[in-house]
């Protein structure tokens, strides 16, 4: 079984994401003291999206950052895929913000520890929440999701892969068997 | 893309991919600099040890804050307080270093070759900060790095190199490395200073800096070695200053926007006029900011991920 499955469309992420918008706001009463960061690459797209969500329902600007975690790993000794190392760019001081991390998907979650390693470095947030496009289980630290557009039961097996249309083209998910 | 290489020894082997690499990876350490917190943890419990057989501030600083921006540990070990001066030879002392487990040596020396003798006799990375008038890697990537970061490209661009060529480490690897990237590259000096056969390198040789620095979009100007001037390879200071150095008057005919670059320690009123040197065209400066980045690149990349 090689079957390559989508599991969400351009649609279903759009009002995934609109719905993680309306629960960013209802959580927080609002935007105030709220900042956006996106892990670099996937997590920066949804970012810019739910950003011009919130900016549509609230009428509000929330401050957008980019963190490129690489440089926090913990298997730069071990792995053999090395990732170009990306931009950080957070031009606001992170200081009593309510900081809310995106990616797209969450997993063992030591992508998570590493930028939470990261913003701590930048100050002292007075939060820090997690939005996740995708949760597919299989966590390797005690971290979960605050905002979860949708969870993926997988198997380690499988591969889970977000397509976004600002780097491929197009916007899906799908799950597929390992290659 | 990782870099496959276990040692930076010079700019003549590096591919083009290479020295895009170091520089693009070079430009996203620039942020972590200007952090309140300007320390990162990827490199930490490795250790650095920086071995300078031969005078060194900036570089040897450069290379030490590049360390600990990245949290390794960096030991300085210099001429003065190092074995040399009770007659180790080069290879027991690095014999000896690599028996208390670095991860990366950096070594500047006054023998060409040196770091390269070193790289084939210890399993270590390493890094050559300056071997004699060989090459002097980092100093052409910054350089390459502050170029990019100007100019938008180093493709097509006229670079003018100025000084003793022939006693400069740093004029070679720029050479090297500029000349591969697509840059036309001139040299001029007195002829006393320029090497023979020097237009085998791919560069167009001038005896006056004017003609070498017409149309320039870049000026390199090289410190003179003061302690040279009793070699007979310059009659004065003064007249060198006169006919080599770079002035008010003579810098109209390079480009508008040239960039002028000196990789310091600067000789005010003698290669460099001094409202040059501080003028707008100087990027003398960034030089200095880039060379932690493009370091601390080439740390991250040489001795992270060795699976």
């Amino acid at each position: 079984m090689n079957a390559k499955k989508v599991v969400m469309d351009a649609d279903g992420i759009d009002r995934s994401l609109t719905r993680v918008a309306y629960e960013l706001l209802e959580r927080n009463k609002g935007v105030e003291d709220m900042v956006l960061v996106g892990i670099q690459t996937g997590g920066v797209f949804l970012a810019e999206r739910l950003k011009k969500k919130i900016s549509r329902i609230e009428g509000a600007d929330v401050p957008m950052g980019v963190l490129d975690i690489t440089l926090y790993r913990d298997d730069l000794r071990t792995s053999n895929r090395k990732p170009r190392l990306g931009k950080t760019d957070i031009p606001f001081s992170l200081d009593d913000k309510i900081v809310v991390l995106i990616d797209d998907v969450l997993f063992t979650g030591r992508t998570i520890r590493a930028a939470m390693d990261a913003l701590i470095d930048f100050g002292r947030p007075k939060l820090i929440q997690l939005a996740v496009l995708i949760d597919r289980g299989h966590r390797e630290l005690p971290i979960r999701a605050d905002f979860v557009g949708k969870n993926l039961p997988s198997s380690l097996w499988e591969a889970v892969t977000v397509s976004l249309k600002e780097k491929s083209g197009r916007d899906e998910v799908i799950i597929e068997e390992n290659p | 893309m990782r870099l496959t290489k276990k040692d930076l020894l010079g700019m003549k082997d590096l591919s083009i991919d290479e020295i895009n690499l170091i520089l693009d990876t070079a430009e996203s350490f620039i942020e972590v600099s200007t952090r309140e917190i300007k320390k990162v943890p990827t490199l930490r419990g490795k250790m650095i040890i920086n071995l300078f057989m031969e005078p060194s501030t900036r570089t040897r600083t450069s290379f030490e804050i590049a360390g600990k921006r990245l949290s390794a540990d960096t030991i300085n070990i210099s001429a003065s307080t190092s074995s040399a001066v009770k007659g180790e030879t080069l290879i027991d002392m690095a014999r000896n270093l690599e028996a208390m487990n670095p991860d990366v040596i950096v070594i500047r020396h006054g023998a060409s070759g040196a770091p390269h003798l070193l790289a084939k006799r210890i399993r270590q990375s390493v890094i050559n900060a300056g071997d004699g008038a060989h090459e002097h890697p980092t100093q052409a990537l910054l350089d390459m790095m502050t170029i990019k970061a100007k100019k938008g490209r180093i493709a097509g661009l006229k670079a003018a190199i100025v000084g003793d060529i022939a006693h400069s480490r740093v004029a070679r690897s720029n050479i090297y490395g500029l000349t591969r990237m697509g840059a036309q590259v001139a040299v001029a000096g007195p002829a006393t200073m320029l090497p023979r056969f020097i237009e085998q390198m791919g560069v167009t040789v001038h005896h006056r800096i004017e003609d070498a620095i017409r149309g320039a979009d870049i000026i390199m100007m090289l410190r003179i070695q003061m302690e040279r001037e009793h070699q007979n390879i310059f009659p004065s200071l003064r007249e060198y200053a006169k006919y080599f150095g770079l002035n008010r008057k003579n810098i109209r005919l390079a480009k508008d926007d040239v960039l002028v670059m000196h990789p310091g320690p600067i000789n005010r009123g003698i290669e460099i006029a001094p409202d040059i040197a501080d003028g707008p065209a100087s990027v003398i400066l960034e030089q200095v900011t880039n060379g932690v980045a493009v370091r601390m690149a080439l740390l991250y990349l040489l001795s992270g991920g060795k699976a």
